[in-house]
């Protein structure tokens, strides 16, 4: 575990070394960055909005005392959106669509010698490879929770126009009420970091594949999962350390 | 001119070299050759800085390359051409991009004399006006070229090649090995060839390192193969009753 903790960390360390030429490498994080923002934005939408939905009935759903007022349903159900349901939730499903990807594109990158090559060139892979990846997943990420949040919250008011639990304007009521900028500020804080978290141990996943197809697909694996474990720690640490 | 001096290699338990000293010979084609695990792989991935050797040095033109660090190495690396078994060539480019991918990074060439000199490459083998096709689209033999493309693109002085034959027909690899002589004189490249194929040894090789057990065992010219006595170096070339036959006719 240690051994694999000091290679993660030299891993990284290469990955952020001057780059040949800053040019080529900003159309790389560019790239990537269009790939992990507008790739996983359907998958995000739609998550989100059902999220959004089925947060907002079941909030209605047990705060149904008539000494509780209904725009409670609003305000609950837009906190748990911000604090928890969008950067954790879409950062575990990135997790599988983007850190999949980015371990299985630089594992066949490795078994099929393109690293190899990229390195007899004199290029510092890590730092072609990965840097990018790293950048995009921490500026993008964010964006991605910032739009999974508005589309949560609208889930929340279209469940409560089509469902009739709580009426929009209560919805509404409550979701403009008593609003604390941290929790905003929270999950950003946890969208930049599940981003790291996300493109950094499936890029190492996918840097030291070593074998064939099998071991891409073991190594793709390995990243999703070890990123999803780090996630849900991570959302522990930093809700402990901010709230 | 590139020399190796006492290289070992371990991986584990498993010594794949066991102190392999040899010179290659500037502006001809030097050939590895040897059985299947016999290292030669391994010794050319030592030589261009894949592996870390355990013990030994790599020396390009008297420089230590072994004891470099990695930006020390970037101007011989930028001297060093590979054409990789597989091509290795990248899939998310087209051939044009594959073949400017280094003079993007390490020249500050306009687009235009980019652009002129991945033609010319293309041009040189024999694949113009396939630029813009994606390494997925093209055939065994044309990634080989459009890798050797990619490897000539810098004007290498050096150039190594790793089974340029492997998974081809016997009349692509025949084209492939002219091509890659004709690059070495034509532009007095110190090229490295890793190969097993007897008509590669025999066409294009001036100077011949035969590997066995992860030791040299023999070195000479293909035109000494013939007449050699040495028996694991005879069973290995003359392995196939066409190349016996041969050898008796001679």
């Amino acid at each position: 575990m240690f051994t694999s903790l000091g290679r993660y960390i030299l891993l990284l360390q290469l990955s952020f070394r001057k780059p040949e030429k800053f040019k080529v490498y900003w159309a790389e994080v560019m790239r990537e960055m269009v790939s992990v923002g507008i790739g996983s934005l359907g998958i995000i939408s739609i998550i989100s909005l059902f999220i959004g939905a089925a947060t907002t009935i079941q909030v209605a759903f047990q705060l149904s005392s008539p000494l509780v007022p209904r725009s409670i349903a609003g305000s609950i159900a837009r906190d748990s959106t911000i604090l928890e349901f969008s950067p954790t939730i879409s950062s575990l499903v990135l997790a599988g669509r983007v850190g999949s990807s980015i371990a299985s594109q630089i594992g066949t990158m490795r078994v099929t010698e393109q690293i190899d090559a990229l390195e007899i060139m004199g290029v510092n892979a890590p730092g072609y490879l990965i840097a990018p990846k790293i950048i995009a997943g921490i500026t993008m990420v964010p964006l991605l929770v910032i739009a999974s949040i508005t589309l949560g919250i609208t889930g929340g008011w279209l469940a409560c126009v089509l469902s009739g639990d709580v009426s929009p304007s209560d919805y509404i009521a409550g979701v403009q009420g008593d609003f604390n900028g941290l929790t905003v500020r929270v999950a950003l804080v946890k969208a930049a970091v599940f981003g790291f978290i996300i493109a950094s141990i499936c890029a190492y996943q996918g840097f030291y594949t070593s074998g064939g197809a099998l071991e891409v697909g073991q190594s793709a694996t390995k990243g999703v999962v070890y990123s999803c474990v780090m996630i849900l720690f991570a959302d522990l640490v930093i809700t402990r350390l901010m709230l | 001119m590139i020399e190796v001096k006492d290289i070992h290699k371990t991986f584990g338990d498993n010594e794949v070299l066991k102190g392999i000293s040899a010179k290659f010979l500037p502006g001809k084609n030097n050939l590895i050759i040897g059985g299947s695990g016999s290292g030669k792989t391994t010794l050319l991935k030592c030589i261009v800085g894949l592996h870390a050797p355990t013990k030994g040095d790599v020396f390009f033109d008297d420089q230590n390359f072994t004891e470099m660090d990695f930006t020390q190495r970037v101007p011989i690396r930028t001297e060093i051409g590979m054409l990789f078994q597989n091509s290795a060539l990248f899939d998310s480019m087209t051939v044009e991009e594959n073949i400017m991918f280094p003079l993007n990074l390490f020249t500050q060439q306009s687009q235009a004399e980019k652009l002129d000199r991945a033609n010319f490459c293309l041009q040189r083998v024999n694949l113009e006006g396939k630029n813009k096709l994606y390494p997925s689209e093209l055939s065994g033999g044309m990634k080989k070229r459009v890798g050797i493309a990619r490897a000539i693109s810098m004007q290498p002085k050096y150039l190594f090649v790793d089974e340029p034959n492997s998974g081809l027909d016997p009349k692509t690899s025949i084209l492939i090995d002219e091509l890659i002589n004709e690059l070495t004189e034509e532009y007095k490249i110190t090229t490295v060839i890793v190969t097993h194929d007897m008509n590669s040894v025999m066409g294009i090789g001036d100077h011949v390192v035969f590997l066995h057990n992860g030791q040299k065992w023999w070195e000479g010219t293909n035109h000494e193969i013939a007449k050699t006595d040495n028996k694991e170096l005879n069973e290995f070339v003359f392995a196939s009753k066409f190349m016996q036959a041969a050898k008796d006719k001679l």
